[in-house]
This record gives C-alpha cells, sequence and structure tokens, in this order.
C-alpha cells in the first residue's frame, strides 16, 4: 500500500484516466470535462442572453457529479493520500523557474508564488490566474473540448479534428511557455 | 439516485490528477519544457489502452450498463475553430498550468486561488457563447 501515499508514475496515472473514460462510456457518458463550464453559465442565467446557453442543464447534472466527485477525490488525496506533495521536476526545471523567481520550485505541489493566499494581493498574480482561466474557458469551448474531450476521448476515437485541437493546445502552449511567461512571471 | 455512481466515477477522477501530479502547475510547465517524459507518458499510456478500447468496444459492439450498445458520436468536421479554440486554449493552460479537470481536483486540495481561475473559466465560456457567431468555426 505504500504506492499509494508515493507520486503515481506515469504506468498507475495513465492507465486510471483510461479507466475512468471507460466507466463514463459504460455508464452512458462520455468523458468531457470543460462542458461543466458551459452547464455553470446556464445555471448562472446565461440562456437569457445566448441561445448557446439555452439547454436543459438537468442534463448534465452526471457531469456536474464527475465534477463534484473531482473536488472531493482532490480532498481526500491531498488531507489523506500523501505524505509529502512536493512535485520533483527536472533539476533545469527548478533552476529555470527559480531565474524566474518562482522558488518553492521543487518543494511544493503548486507554485506558491502564484497559489498561496498572500499572492492573491499582487496584482500581476491575478493576472496570470484571471488571464489563464479566462482562455482556458474561451478556448476549450471554441474547439468543442478541453484535453479529457479531445486529447484523450477524441484521440481515442480516432478523430482527426481532435488531433487538430491537440496540436493547437501545443502550439499555444508551447508559445506561452517559451515566449511569453518568461516576462509575465 | 443512480446517478451517484457518476460521484464516485469523480472521487477516483480527483484522486487521480492530485496522485499523479497531472494536476500540479509544475508538471504543465516542465511538459512544455520537454523535461520530463510524465506528463507524455500519463497522456500517451491512457490513449494507447483509450484507442484498443474503443475499437474493442465498437467491433464487438459492447453494451452499457443499461443494456444499449455503446454509442461514440463523432465530432463535427472542421479545421478552424479547432485550430484556433486550441491555440487560445493551449496559452490559457501553459499560463494558469491546470485545465478544466484538474481545477476541480484543486479547489478540493486546497489551492483557493485556483477559484479565481473557475471563475475566469467559466467567464470566458460565456464570452465565447456570446461572440461565437461572428467567429470563424
Amino acid at each position: 500500500m505504500e504506492w499509494i501515499f508515493n507520486p503515481w508514475p506515469w504506468y498507475i496515472g495513465g492507465p486510471m484516466i483510461a479507466l475512468i473514460m471507460f466507466l463514463l462510456l459504460y455508464f452512458g457518458k462520455s468523458f468531457g470535462m470543460s462542458s461543466n463550464l458551459r452547464t455553470l453559465c446556464t445555471i448562472c442565467g446565461a440562456g437569457k442572453s445566448t441561445e448557446f446557453f439555452n439547454f436543459d442543464w438537468k442534463k448534465q447534472q452526471w457531469n456536474l457529479l464527475v465534477s463534484v466527485g473531482a473536488i472531493i477525490g482532490g480532498a481526500i488525496a491531498a488531507q489523506f493520500l500523501t505524505v509529502d506533495a512536493s512535485v520533483i521536476i527536472h533539476p533545469d526545471t527548478v533552476a529555470k523557474l527559480q531565474d524566474l523567481s518562482i522558488q518553492s520550485a521543487g518543494t511544493a505541489y503548486m507554485p506558491e508564488e502564484l497559489f498561496s493566499l498572500q499572492a492573491l494581493t499582487q496584482p500581476k498574480v491575478l493576472l496570470v490566474l484571471s488571464l489563464g482561466g479566462f482562455l482556458v474557458g474561451f478556448g476549450a469551448r471554441y474547439a468543442g473540448g478541453c484535453t479529457s474531450g479531445h486529447a484523450i476521448s477524441g484521440l481515442s476515437n480516432l478523430q482527426l479534428v481532435s488531433l487538430y485541437a491537440v496540436i493547437g493546445f501545443f502550439v499555444g502552449g508551447l508559445f506561452m511557455n517559451h515566449l511569453l511567461l518568461p516576462y509575465i512571471l | 439516485m443512480r446517478q451517484i455512481i457518476f460521484l464516485f466515477i469523480g472521487i477516483l477522477f480527483g484522486i487521480t490528477m492530485f496522485k499523479s501530479e497531472a494536476a500540479s502547475w509544475f508538471r504543465i510547465y516542465e511538459m512544455f519544457q520537454f523535461k520530463s517524459f510524465h506528463m507524455y507518458g500519463i497522456i500517451g499510456s491512457a490513449l494507447v489502452i483509450g484507442v484498443l478500447m474503443i475499437q474493442f468496444i465498437k467491433r464487438y459492439k459492447i453494451k452499457s450498463a443499461y443494456g444499449e450498445t455503446i454509442v461514440i458520436p463523432d465530432k463535427e468536421k472542421s479545421f478552424s475553430r479547432y485550430a484556433y479554440g486550441g491555440i487560445i486554449f493551449g496559452l490559457g493552460w501553459a499560463l494558469a498550468g491546470a485545465c478544466p479537470g484538474p481545477m476541480f481536483t484543486l479547489i478540493g486540495a486546497g489551492f483557493y486561488p485556483i477559484l479565481v481561475v473557475v471563475f475566469f473559466a467559466v467567464l470566458g465560456t460565456w464570452a465565447y457563447g456570446i461572440l461565437a457567431p461572428k467567429l470563424p468555426h
């Protein structure tokens, strides 16, 4: 049981994701987390402003339950299944991040410079979090899916358009990571 | 109440996202730096198993828990919406370091600033819904 408390290697994480996709298919649904963002818009009344949000959100209740489960699962994993949450990333990456003033690299699960409550008082941090979130939400719906819907579900079903989307994810991601992030952080 | 199964699937998903470190900003940063196989291993192995699984489901017409044949609809054919939407998503993914699944996991794990990310992700989705008729698809 020791392995549960250590970080899970990729060959446990990957097959677990495949298992989750199978369970959702077996229960008549499909794996796609960003749809919940659209459902949340509808619950907040977006259906009045745009046809896109005018649908019966109760049909998406199952997916909201998956999200609530993901919150509970995150709490269980962080509270009871983890001894040391530090993410051991490559030493070169640690050095690079420390150059960008992310000192917590290699010793934390999330950068304290971005994801601690103290950091929230800095305008720069608020910009990173809000702009990042906005682009993720906008892009996921524009592309009709996110990592789960395209990179996992879509590619597993050999959908060519999901390959376009995933290539897009990496074009955007590499551009941000290498060319913009060094100036933003 | 048979929907409760989805809560349990979600819990399993949340635990997996946290423990595999796919929910960590650092892992996403490192992935885009090509400094570790970890994230590629997670997505790649999920994909290899996923491809085999869906081929199996289709070939043997596997039935769901409710006795219906599992049908996986094809995605709408197009190029621009996937390319443009994908690039915009990627910019955000590398900045916030979280995609929509792990966002929920991180709330539970107690990284509360992620709520700002979630709030703006909902806002971004809303903005897309309003602008959609004017965007190339």
